[in-house]
């Protein structure tokens, strides 16, 4: 069984924070991880090689930095590591993103092909839907568990009110949670080989794409503008004992007619 | 593509066994707002089983059309068959806006119709307004919270959005209101329909939906464990319409469930009145919560960013302050 795994590099946005003298994002020093959606998909597509036998490939598309991450699947024991890198990429939102993906996927062969949910930066969970579309694969998404039986998932799919079981044939996209499973840390050995396995560097020539529906020019969306959130003018903070506190906040429910 | 030929603002009107999301009505209400400017329709779209006894309900908040699209096929939500259904129904009527609630089914539906419309989609939109050019802008969190980008889809049609349960306002339902309802009977394609549905387990959680509550009694680490909970949960019980929330932190150490998590990768909630006890206000709590109409925060730590979004900011124990405070509380409300 061949598995295509879509991840992602991503900033640790648990560690952003705001300036708050000039209203900017400080982005140095926050360290890049393998999006947590993504590393989940992962740890799925190595379960599924531990107990039937599969060759796991993972993609992504960005900067060459990127090649960090792809290096921590090699040790976690991906099979083959593919980085989609091109200025040609550049300023694609979710459509071009996930065109150009499917354009790189095409040229492989695949039975299943596992992605995150969602990234932390972007947090669209729009890329994998978009591009299981111009495969022209069937998808299931909010995937927690997955039994493979001969050419048959059946996946659990999380909802608001509980879970489905959906049964769908391969080839099909899956889209997994994070909390799918706690994934397996890199082993010593898989450390030590993954600087000496190579990460494939794939340019938009190589793949099979119209030029044009990628990177900014194939982006149907703009970012207008983007900027910090104004902040709202503080109430009044008291530092008291809990009597006081408790009188405080008594008579501002009263003022405000909420009680 | 002729821009011209896209008019109206449509929204899809997601109904769950028979009964519409309540995401549906608040996407109404913007969409009224968005037509108003536009001087254009407001159009539901509502596919099921069915369902066309609710085509009313839609006009009477706010839809001047609804497009029902009653096949046993739609009965359950699956991807193909929804896109499938969606797709013909936009390249037929031709909006120049689609909206779609941000719940698992909207954002599973979405990305799919706008990669087969080859159009844009901009997630989790919270505010939507019209320029000066007539363009949908769709404002959106980014970075977890910590930066709003403002995006436009000016070149393609339709301008798709998503938008969180929760954020838009409902319209007042007008049982006066008058519209047209029209039957759409889609062609399918059921060689594409490759998932099937085993089984649509509800897990009965017992609880209510944090975003419908009036007040919010919402802890975080400065809570620590499960009998702090229990005292918040005393506080919430003194109001009529109450529940006790979190925020991530206490999801993560298994002490609360998921559902009613507050924040980005949570829930966004507007309450009438909410407490933060013990929150430390992380920018993807805020996200979640700074539109209450109301915040109390009472925190330990005098430079918990929590005190930056509330009305008013009590530095004391918590653990003092609910008991005394439920008390009180009980008292007061039993005087009336």
């Amino acid at each position: 069984m061949n598995i295509v795994v879509c991840i992602k590099q991503v900033p640790n946005t648990n560690e952003i924070k705001i300036n708050p003298e000039t209203g900017t994002l400080i982005r140095d020093g926050v360290p890049s991880i393998m999006n947590p959606d993504d590393k989940g998909g992962l740890e799925m597509a190595l379960r599924l090689k531990d107990q039937y036998g599969a060759n796991v490939t993972v993609i992504t598309m960005g900067p060459p930095q990127a090649d960090a991450i792809l290096r921590e699947a090699f040790a976690m024991g991906a099979d083959r590591a593919i980085l989609l890198t091109d200025r040609k990429f550049a300023g694609a939102d979710t459509l071009a993103t996930s065109y150009a993906l499917a354009g790189a996927i095409k040229t492989l062969d695949y039975d299943l092909i596992i992605a995150g949910r969602q990234a932390i930066d972007g947090d669209t969970a729009q890329v994998a839907p978009e591009m299981a579309e111009h495969l022209g694969l069937p998808q299931v998404s909010y995937t927690v568990d997955l039994k493979y039986n001969n050419g048959l998932c059946l996946v659990k799919k999380e909802t608001e009110e509980g879970y489905q079981m959906l049964e769908v044939p391969t080839p099909c996209v899956l889209t997994v949670l994070a909390i799918a499973n706690q994934p397996r840390y890199m082993s010593v050995k898989g450390i030590m080989e993954a600087f000496d396995k190579e990460v494939e560097i794939w340019t938009a020539d190589k793949i099979d794409v119209d030029p044009n529906r990628l990177g900014l020019k194939g982006s149907p969306t703009r970012v207008k503008k983007s900027f910090t959130k104004p902040q709202k003018s503080p109430g009044q903070v008291y530092e008291v004992d809990a009597e006081e506190a408790v009188g405080i906040i008594i008579s501002k429910l009263k003022e405000k007619f909420i009680i | 593509m002729e821009k011209t030929d896209y008019k109206n603002v449509f929204v899809f009107a997601e109904q769950r066994d028979g009964v519409i999301q309540s995401v549906a009505l608040e996407l109404l209400g913007k969409a009224h707002e968005l037509a108003g400017v536009l001087n254009e329709k407001v159009v539901a779209v509502l596919p099921g089983h069915n369902i066309t006894k609710h085509a009313q309900m839609l006009i009477e908040y706010g839809a001047d059309e609804v497009i029902c699209i009653d096949e046993p096929e739609l009965k359950d939500y699956l991807t193909e068959q929804y896109a499938q259904t969606i797709c013909q129904v936009v390249n037929k009527f031709k909006p120049s806006i689609l909206m779609i609630g941000a719940t698992t089914i909207g954002r599973d539906l979405g990305p799919r119709l706008a990669a087969r419309l080859t159009t844009g989609l901009t997630a989790d939109c919270t505010r939507l307004e019209i320029s000066e050019e007539g363009e949908l802008m769709m404002t959106r969190p980014a970075f977890g919270g910590n930066l709003m980008a403002t995006i436009m889809c000016t070149e393609h049609r339709p301008q798709m959005s998503t938008v969180r349960p929760g954020v838009m306002q409902k319209m007042t339902r007008d049982a006066n209101r008058k519209g047209n309802v029209i039957t759409f009977k889609p062609e399918f394609d059921k060689s594409k329909f490759l998932v099937r549905m085993v089984e649509n387990v509800k897990v009965d959680k017992g609880k209510v939906d944090i975003t419908d509550a009036k007040v919010l009694v919402s802890g975080g680490r400065g809570v620590g464990c499960k009998e702090g909970f229990e005292k918040l949960q005393a506080l919430a019980d003194v109001f009529p319409n109450a529940e006790v929330s979190s925020s991530r932190a206490m999801v993560d150490a298994g002490i609360i469930d998921h559902d009613r998590q507050v924040g980005q990768t949570g829930k966004t909630v507007r309450p009438d009145l909410y407490f933060a006890l013990g929150i430390s206000g992380a920018i993807q709590h805020l996200a979640g919560m700074e539109e209450s109409d109301f915040i109390i925060a009472v925190n330990k730590d005098k430079f918990a960013p929590i005190f930056s979004v509330a009305d008013l900011g009590i530095v004391c124990d918590l653990n003092k302050v609910v008991p005394l405070l439920t008390t009180r509380l009980a008292a007061e409300i039993e005087k009336k």
